[in-house]
């Protein structure tokens, strides 16, 4: 095995790991700022790739030139979710933990089953976009072009996020995070924070679902892998922090290429809940956890 | 503060061991009305829409001993399942070891299987508790998968050899299964009846409630903790095994997923955790309905049946967040409620 072979495994772990983090990033952002686990992003990821694909048909507009549109569609969608069931989840008065859980965890089957009704169970991908199969030759490495985009798209997505934090509302999330009843007194209204919470969340998943389909088979299951390794990074990166989920997702796409190639292709996700496991033996908050 | 105090630590000395003797009561005259259920039964459709029913409420019984009144919400249950059901498949098919006696060494598997993942994982808090839980279960379904001595990917058949109770096999009639499924969750429902009235039982409960008050009246955290996942553990794995017998064939997607790892804790969830009727009501209620969707609306493909379960389960779990078991009120109960003007 050359280092080549190696090289060139790693940076396409480092490429989808980019994607694994920014799916993250949009769980992370909602359990950070309400303490709430949503069981059904996967099932965002899903819609946002189909949505993608839909658009795609009808217009022929690029993958990567929708990504406002799908972000803003996902962004209503999220509104949505928080004002019809979160809002409610939050209010329960007994075994909210619990409540949490099974009503985002009915949400995903219901989302599935949903998209399933709509588009059947096949699986379809996006052929003929602008950058296709084309791949890069780079410092004697193959890029293919598609995932490089996604990549930079992701890191670009990272820095809106972080720009985000510093405004007015950033501000406003993080008092709203730290003690959701005393942000009243200074005026801050929690449900609004809360639903607009929501709505970047699911928008950055809805970016990471759009970048996805330009390379990625799309059916209504393809969710659930891509939820259990977002659940992973944000444990392993540590609830609620960006840099986290960053970083973690990089970790986590980099141990699940080299698993593929030095163990056996088909364990490559063991590799990743091993590291993780570990990680969390001797750090029980994640990498960069501090709630 | 969140209501989590159960009843009985509401109600009186007195009115808790009344209550439990009626619960004993309601117990025994079910299992007599449940045993007699299917003689007028000839349909084979309904009588394994019941037998379902009656693992589904043993198997949430069991996950409510750790999930439910020890307030740890695990995931990855199916991993404890598939072990029992593995363990006692393997001693039969490879030692000839008869399943009766095998799913207790199962449901032991089961239980050495939860200590071990308890023993790092119960220093989780919340939500990482439950995350790492649903990774443990889903290592353990990739590793089944790629073994090739458990089967893999394609599964165990169990050869059918004749009839016979101490294998478990039996071809001509649902009916010895049905006793076996309803043996089981009666004994689940028995053992959380003890255990709820037992010291473990409160200590569980106060574990769940507030970790640092327990500690404060010397209940020892982690013991408690791992005592109430081998239970679970033990009872899972026993389940698990049963299962394998009645099904005669066991794959990881059928014995070891995630999506089983939620069947199992949803009927608790949604009947009512941390209580004695809530896994049966839960069962009773889920296990019907998702397979009368499955068989009316499933057939199409079209994801349906899939929208009605998951409409539901948002429903009743917003609707009634205490579990279904709360739209039935003890006698007694209704009057104390009203005499303090109990809101829940």
């Amino acid at each position: 095995m050359t280092f080549h072979v190696v090289a060139q495994v790693a940076l396409s772990g480092l490429l989808m790991g980019l994607i694994y983090a920014l799916v993250a990033a949009g769980l992370s952002l909602i359990f950070g700022l309400m303490d709430v686990v949503n069981f059904a992003h996967g099932e965002l990821l899903m819609v946002a790739m189909f949505a993608t694909f839909v658009i795609f048909q009808a217009t022929g507009l690029d993958p990567l030139l929708q990504l406002p549109l799908v972000a803003i569609l996902l962004f209503g969608l999220g509104v949505a979710i928080y004002r019809g069931l979160i809002a409610r989840a939050l209010s329960v008065q007994f075994n909210r933990g619990m409540v949490q859980i099974f009503v985002t965890f009915g949400l995903a089957i219901f989302l599935r089953g949903a998209v399933q009704f709509v588009f059947g169970g096949d699986f379809r991908s996006i052929s003929g976009s602008l950058l296709g199969d084309r791949t890069l030759h780079l410092f004697g490495l193959f890029v293919p072009l598609p995932q490089m985009a996604a990549g930079i798209a992701s890191l670009i997505a990272f820095a809106g996020l972080l720009l985000i934090s510093r405004t007015e509302f950033g501000k406003a999330l993080e008092a709203t995070r730290e003690d959701r009843d005393a942000v009243a007194l200074i005026g801050i209204d929690r449900n609004k924070i809360f639903a607009l919470g929501w709505g970047l969340g699911a928008a950055t998943v809805g970016v990471a679902g759009a970048l996805l389909a330009g390379f990625y088979y799309i059916s209504p299951n393809v969710g659930a892998n891509f939820a259990l390794i977002a659940y992973v990074t944000v444990a392993l990166g540590g609830f609620g922090s960006l840099l986290g989920a960053l970083v973690a997702g990089l970790l986590i796409g980099l141990v699940e290429a080299m698993t593929a190639l030095f163990l056996e292709p088909s364990l490559k996700q063991v590799g990743v809940y091993a590291v993780y496991l570990l990680v969390l033996m001797l750090r029980p908050r994640g990498l960069f956890g501090t709630i | 503060m969140e209501l989590t105090a159960p009843v009985s630590l509401r109600l009186g000395h007195s009115a808790t061991i009344r209550r439990r003797q009626h619960a004993l009561i309601l117990g025994a005259v079910l299992i007599v009305a449940l045993g007699l259920l299917p003689l007028p039964i000839h349909d084979v459709y309904t009588q394994n829409l019941i037998i379902l029913t009656l693992l589904f409420a043993g198997l949430a019984q069991a996950w409510n001993i750790l999930g439910g009144y020890c307030g740890q919400i695990s995931l990855g249950h199916a991993l404890y399942f598939g072990i029992g059901g593995y363990v006692s498949t393997l001693l039969y098919l490879r030692l000839g070891i008869p399943p009766t006696l095998g799913m207790f060494v199962g449901g032991a598997f089961g239980a050495m299987a939860a200590l071990l993942v308890g023993w790092p994982c119960f220093r989780l808090s919340g939500h990482y508790y439950a995350i790492a839980t649903v990774v443990i279960g889903e290592i353990g379904y990739l590793l089944f998968l790629n073994w090739d001595f458990v089967g893999g990917a394609n599964g165990l058949y169990i050869p059918f050899k004749g009839e016979s109770l101490i294998a478990l096999q039996f071809r001509t009639s649902k009916l010895p299964f049905h006793y076996a499924a309803l043996i089981y969750a009666a004994a689940c429902w028995f053992i959380a009846w003890v255990v709820e009235g037992s010291r473990y039982g409160f200590a569980w409960r106060a574990v769940k409630d507030d970790v640092v008050a327990a500690r404060s009246l010397a209940v020892r955290i982690f013991p408690s903790k791992m005592l109430a996942a081998a239970l679970s553990g033990l009872l899972t794995g026993i389940g698990g095994a049963i299962y394998a017998q009645y099904v005669g064939y066991l794959d990881p997607e059928s014995m070891m997923s995630g999506t089983l790892s939620i069947l199992i804790a949803l009927p608790a969830v949604l009947g009512g955790v941390g209580t004695l009727w809530g896994p049966l009501l839960g069962a009773a209620v889920l296990t019907p309905v998702s397979e009368l969707l499955r068989s009316y609306l499933g057939g199409s493909g079209r994801g349906v049946d899939l929208m009605f379960y998951g409409a539901l389960i948002m429903a009743v779990s917003l609707a009634r967040p205490a579990g279904l078991v709360s739209l039935f009120v003890w006698p007694g109960q209704a009057k104390l409620r009203r005499r303090r003007g109990d809101a829940a």
